[in-house]
């Protein structure tokens, strides 16, 4: 999986401390994953691989550089948009604390 | 960098340079943001005015651009972007973008003049407006690009007003009306089209304005898994449509056979939910006028 990944961040202590103009880009020291209610499963035996997950997802976490699809659950967010879109309902919603049976 | 148009998934590239961002689940303003900067690639310098998607993606010390990104003035995204590529121009770089993404209100009203200067200077940007028809940000308030009926929290629905009483303003012909060298309308639900328009806009030498709907669920009321559908929906069903303008002549992309249901489209959403015939006949009335004009005059 290729996507980008939370980096270790120690808060400032003083004011002098904080960055003065710039700041550095694509710095994640949080993941987003926390308020998800449902969390996307991709069954793999039925995914034909047209991308159209990974192409409507709008948190840009479905990974399409592996031989299969890989979800980045650390910035999931579980909106379903992927399930809802599936065109050969490959893609299972399940609820947060539950196993994914199978 | 995009020599050839990317019109499809497979074209795409799997990194991300809009990433961890704290939108809502299921936002349609941050899917339009991923897909152009996948598009753009890395050497992509990017403005962003007051909105949703600066107000998600700036949250020292989580940021979200991996590119050059900066917060604009909300009046002066056109103004910055003309700044940021005179900039790029005088250190004499080469192979990059400059582009800006502001909301509806943030291109149709409070922009709009800095815009059209950028415009008329013809300066090498991409303008993107990503249109989810109200002042979101800030708790759902009417835009100029609100449609008729729609209840905001400052064009409340009730016994006096349907909701915004106005239709849509037609930004995007008010910016071909500057003879821009290249402007389009697109949508989140259609998004090859979406990605073919931004990567066309991306080997403009002149500036580029791209209006992309973008649904949003928070602030339209609909389930959040159907943000794409519901941006496809209301191209099927007449209210938005594709098309893009250039040389001086408007083509329409998509020509609906027939429409598919109004009411159903508006039904779907707290925001039409009390519309009555009246209301939907103004909708209709309004939809028609403007088709018809588009099928006379523009090439469809």
């Amino acid at each position: 999986m290729d996507r980008p990944k939370v980096v270790k961040y120690t808060p400032p202590e003083c004011v002098e401390d904080y960055p003065l103009g710039a700041f550095q880009a694509g710095h994640l020291v949080q993941k987003n994953a926390g308020w998800r209610v449902f969390r996307p499963v991709i069954d793999h035996d039925k995914c034909i691989g047209c991308l159209r997950c990974f192409l409507v997802c709008p948190d840009g976490v479905i990974d399409k550089s592996g031989e299969k699809l890989e979800i980045d659950y650390d910035f999931c967010k579980g909106c379903g948009v992927c399930a809802y879109e599936c065109k050969v309902n490959a893609i299972r919603m399940v609820k947060e604390g539950e196993e994914a049976d199978e | 960098m995009a020599d050839k148009l990317v019109t499809n998934a497979r074209d795409l590239t799997n990194s991300e340079y809009f990433y961890g961002h704290r939108a809502c689940a299921g936002c349609g303003g941050s899917l339009a943001l991923r897909l152009a900067m996948k598009v753009l690639g890395p050497r992509t310098f990017v403005a962003i005015p007051a909105n949703c998607m600066s107000a998600v993606s700036f949250l020292h010390p989580q940021i979200s651009f991996s590119t050059n990104s900066m917060i604009s003035p909300f009046a002066a995204t056109g103004a910055v972007l003309s700044g940021i590529e005179a900039g790029a121009r005088a250190l004499g770089m080469k192979d990059y973008h400059v582009v800006g993404f502001a909301g509806d209100g943030g291109t149709a009203d409070i922009g709009i003049q800095a815009l059209s200067g950028a415009i008329d200077r013809g300066d090498r940007i991409i303008y993107v407006c990503y249109d989810n028809e109200a002042y979101m940000n800030t708790g759902i308030q009417k835009s100029g690009l609100t449609p008729y009926g729609s209840s905001t929290t400052t064009s409340p629905a009730g016994r006096n007003l349907p909701g915004a009483t106005r239709m849509k303003k037609n930004m995007f012909e008010i910016v071909a009306a500057h003879d821009i060298a290249y402007a389009a309308t697109a949508s989140i639900g259609y998004p090859e089209d979406y990605l073919r328009k931004i990567s066309k806009a991306a080997q403009c030498a002149s500036t580029s304005y791209i209006h992309v709907l973008a649904p949003c669920s928070t602030g339209w009321g609909f389930p959040i898994e159907k943000t794409v559908e519901m941006g496809k929906e209301a191209v099927d069903c007449g209210l938005w449509y594709l098309a893009e303008f250039e040389n001086g002549e408007f083509r329409l992309n998509r020509k609906p056979r027939e429409f598919s249901s109004l009411e159903d489209y508006l039904k779907k959403q707290a925001r039409f939910r009390h519309l009555t015939d009246k209301d939907m006949d103004v909708i209709k009335g309004n939809r028609d006028r403007k088709w018809k004009k588009i099928q006379d005059q523009w090439t469809v």
